[in-house]
């Protein structure tokens, strides 16, 4: 495939330290990336190489030491936290390690959480959910609450929670470390039909294997640097 | 938001149980104490207005100067005053009762036994005072003890028990505790005066006045001329009261006989007019209405409320305010340490949840307001079952049989809780229930609403 789309992702010269203690740990040093839409990139690095604050920095949720991250065309130093909240809930879905669904809501519910947020009106609310659950295979399943699901259905709710609200960028940390290797696969199947259907661009941090042979693109990473120019596969 | 703080309340069932069941009990004992207080109060109100009114109509600086000699500060023409008052189309709605009364002092002897003692009476038009003893406002009147004077006989009167006590009346009177005195009491004086013979006053009493066979007694005062003059007084019934000091010298007695011993064959005056009227909340209303009438028509008169007049009612009153009010500090700190340690339970154990929504684009304003929203949810359970309870716990009082003594009364009364009756203080418990548990719930929403996400989402 090769890397001809428009970068959704930039970053310039990125650092990002943090205090660990009295000990100032430098996660990222000096990373410039660009991420191209509509594609399956993986950041792949060992533990403690920074990739998931390299996800961070992309999904907004955290601010560089020094550099310039634009995402979706906007430059996120430039947002006040309101603002970030409100671009984040526009424009990025989460895929979490630990599914991180909200307990006390259903199934129905949980996907149904970031349409909330944007204020999409509740016809239009109820035609995506419920669309987006068929989609993932849980109509079924909709009235349940998180606890009542596998590991491998509480990912599907959670991917489609990421999904419904079409966001631009869709990053997932490590979706398939807490599952078995079918488990795995068929969420990653899932993710792959899921992405060539909205052409969202999904950026994930993983060292699974079966994850990684999905990758349109690899970004790889050692301690807090990319050790390759990005690789197309 | 609120579907889902209302979920998260009963995430923890137990805490939030615990936290929902001490604000129920603390908001339960502050209703009831209010309850019980608001009955008291009105039991005391009822009482004082039965037996003197809300407001009283005195000569210009009696209230301040006249109390210790009101045969000189008595109400000249006082039927005129009576008549405009009754007739005003504005008091004629407010007021129930206006009625003239007379205050005096004097001493007091019992002419069959020599007991002598001061005395300090009110003389009521009896019909007047009968209607007077029905006022009830509140509906606590039922059970209260009421002196009862004879309109028949004007020489008819009551006394206290302690004054027939110290008249040597209880044989006579057949009294219940009343003791004799002493063989070996005290004697007064030397053996001159001992040998002078037994003052007997009878003889200065109207003619007739004492020919009644109901046991009586002598009472002398000052008239307003300053000569003494003496009445006889047929005891037609003796009332135990509250406090001793008034027991020991307790007289109500005729509006007339009070006359006769103040004025004499002079010009009858009295020392107030007192108006009951319907309801307690036209007491200031009736009050300015009197005062420009009064301005009007160039009468040198002043008024005075019950509370003006009965210090103690506002002692009562304002005591059972501080006793609230100190309970409802305490009870309000309870709640709030309650809540806040069950609030900050809560972020604790939802951090990664904080982060998780956080990231999916809540606002910080949200979280915080759903941490809060979580906490007024706890006051408004606590609140409400708190209600619920002080209510049960009124009707179980209510139905019990109980009774008590008010303060200043002689008799045992029935114990209620009057809690239909302390509609707004239920309402305002209620909503500083919710608003102190929401305070207790701002720190730690705050701190919610300030976790970075990112170390929220790495929380486990």
């Amino acid at each position: 495939m090769t890397d001809d789309a428009q970068p959704v992702v930039e970053l310039k010269n990125v650092t990002k330290s943090y205090k660990s203690g009295k000990t100032e740990v430098r996660a990222l040093r000096g990373i410039s990336l660009t991420i191209p839409a509509q594609r399956f990139t993986m950041l792949v690095a060992p533990s403690g190489s920074g990739k998931s604050t390299l996800l961070n920095l992309i999904g907004c949720i955290d601010t560089p030491t020094s550099g310039v991250v634009n995402v979706a065309g906007e430059t996120i130093a430039n947002f006040s936290d309101r603002a970030l909240a409100d671009f984040r809930a526009q424009k990025i879905g989460f895929i979490f390690q630990g599914f991180s669904l909200i307990p006390v809501l259903s199934v129905y519910e949980n996907v149904e959480y970031p349409l909330m947020l944007t204020r999409v009106p509740a016809v239009a609310r109820r035609r995506a959910t419920l669309a987006m659950l068929e989609a993932v295979g849980l109509s079924e399943q909709k009235a349940r609450r998180p606890n009542e699901l596998s590991g491998g259905q509480k990912q599907r709710v959670a991917i489609a929670r990421a999904l419904v609200k079409h966001p631009e960028i869709v990053l997932a940390d490590e979706p398939t470390a807490n599952l078995d290797s079918e488990t795995g696969a068929s969420i990653v199947a899932l993710m792959r039909r899921m992405q060539s259907q909205s052409k969202t661009t999904f950026i994930f941090a993983t060292h699974d294997p079966h994850l990684i042979s999905q990758a349109d693109r690899l970004v790889a990473m050692r301690d807090g640097e990319l050790i390759q120019e990005p690789a197309h596969v | 938001m609120f579907k889902i703080a209302f979920r998260n309340v009963f995430r923890n069932t137990r805490r939030s149980g615990t936290t929902v069941l001490t604000n129920a009990v603390g908001a339960a004992a502050l209703l009831v104490f209010a309850a019980y207080a608001l009955y008291d109060v009105y039991v005391l109100q009822t009482v004082t207005v039965q037996r003197g009114g809300h407001l009283t109509v005195y000569a210009k600086g009696f209230f301040d100067f006249g109390s210790g000699d009101p045969a000189v500060w008595g109400i000249a023409d006082y039927a005129s005053v009576v008549s405009v008052v009754s007739e005003d189309p504005v008091l004629r709605s407010l007021t129930a009762v206006v009625t003239p009364v007379q205050f005096l002092g004097g001493i007091a002897e019992n002419p069959e036994n020599s007991g002598s003692r001061t005395f300090f009476a009110t003389g009521f038009v009896p019909a007047d005072q009968a209607r007077m003893q029905r006022w009830n406002e509140y509906g606590v009147g039922e059970g209260l003890e009421n002196t009862a004077l004879d309109s028949e006989d004007t020489s008819r009167g009551v006394i206290g028990l302690g004054f027939a006590r110290y008249l040597g009346l209880c044989e006579t009177l057949h009294l219940a505790d009343c003791p004799k005195p002493p063989e070996s009491r005290p004697q007064r004086g030397n053996g001159e005066v001992a040998s002078l013979p037994t003052q007997d006053f009878s003889a200065l009493a109207e003619p007739g006045a004492s020919a009644s066979s109901t046991p009586h007694i002598d009472l002398m005062a000052a008239t307003s001329g300053g000569a003494p003059n003496i009445v006889a007084l047929n005891v037609g019934r003796v009332e135990k009261q509250g406090s001793r000091e008034m027991d020991d010298g307790y007289v109500v007695m005729n509006l007339k006989l009070a006359q006769q011993l103040v004025y004499g064959r002079g010009e009858r005056r009295v020392t107030g007019i007192i108006l009951q009227l319907r309801r307690s909340e036209d007491v200031e209303k009736a009050r300015a209405r009197l005062g420009r009438l009064f301005k009007d028509r160039h009468l040198n008169l002043e008024v005075r409320d019950f509370r003006e007049i009965n210090a103690y009612y506002g002692q009562t009153e304002n005591f059972f305010r501080s006793m609230f009010s100190f309970i409802a500090i305490l009870i309000g700190i309870v709640v709030l340490f309650t809540v806040s340690n069950t609030m900050s339970m809560n972020v604790m154990e939802r951090i990664d949840e904080i982060g998780t929504t956080r990231a999916l684009g809540v606002r910080r304003g949200k979280i915080r307001a759903q941490f809060l929203l979580e906490g007024s949810i706890l006051g408004i359970l606590g609140a409400s079952l708190g209600v619920l309870l002080a209510f049960a716990a009124a009707a179980a009082v209510n139905h019990s049989g109980l009774s008590w003594t008010p303060p200043g009364d002689a008799h045992a009364i029935p114990l209620k809780l009057y809690l239909l009756g302390a509609s707004a203080t239920i309402v305002a418990v209620w909503l500083m229930l919710i608003l102190a548990a929401t305070f207790a719930a701002f720190v730690p929403a705050n701190r919610a609403a300030r976790l970075p996400i990112v170390d929220a989402l790495r929380h486990v």
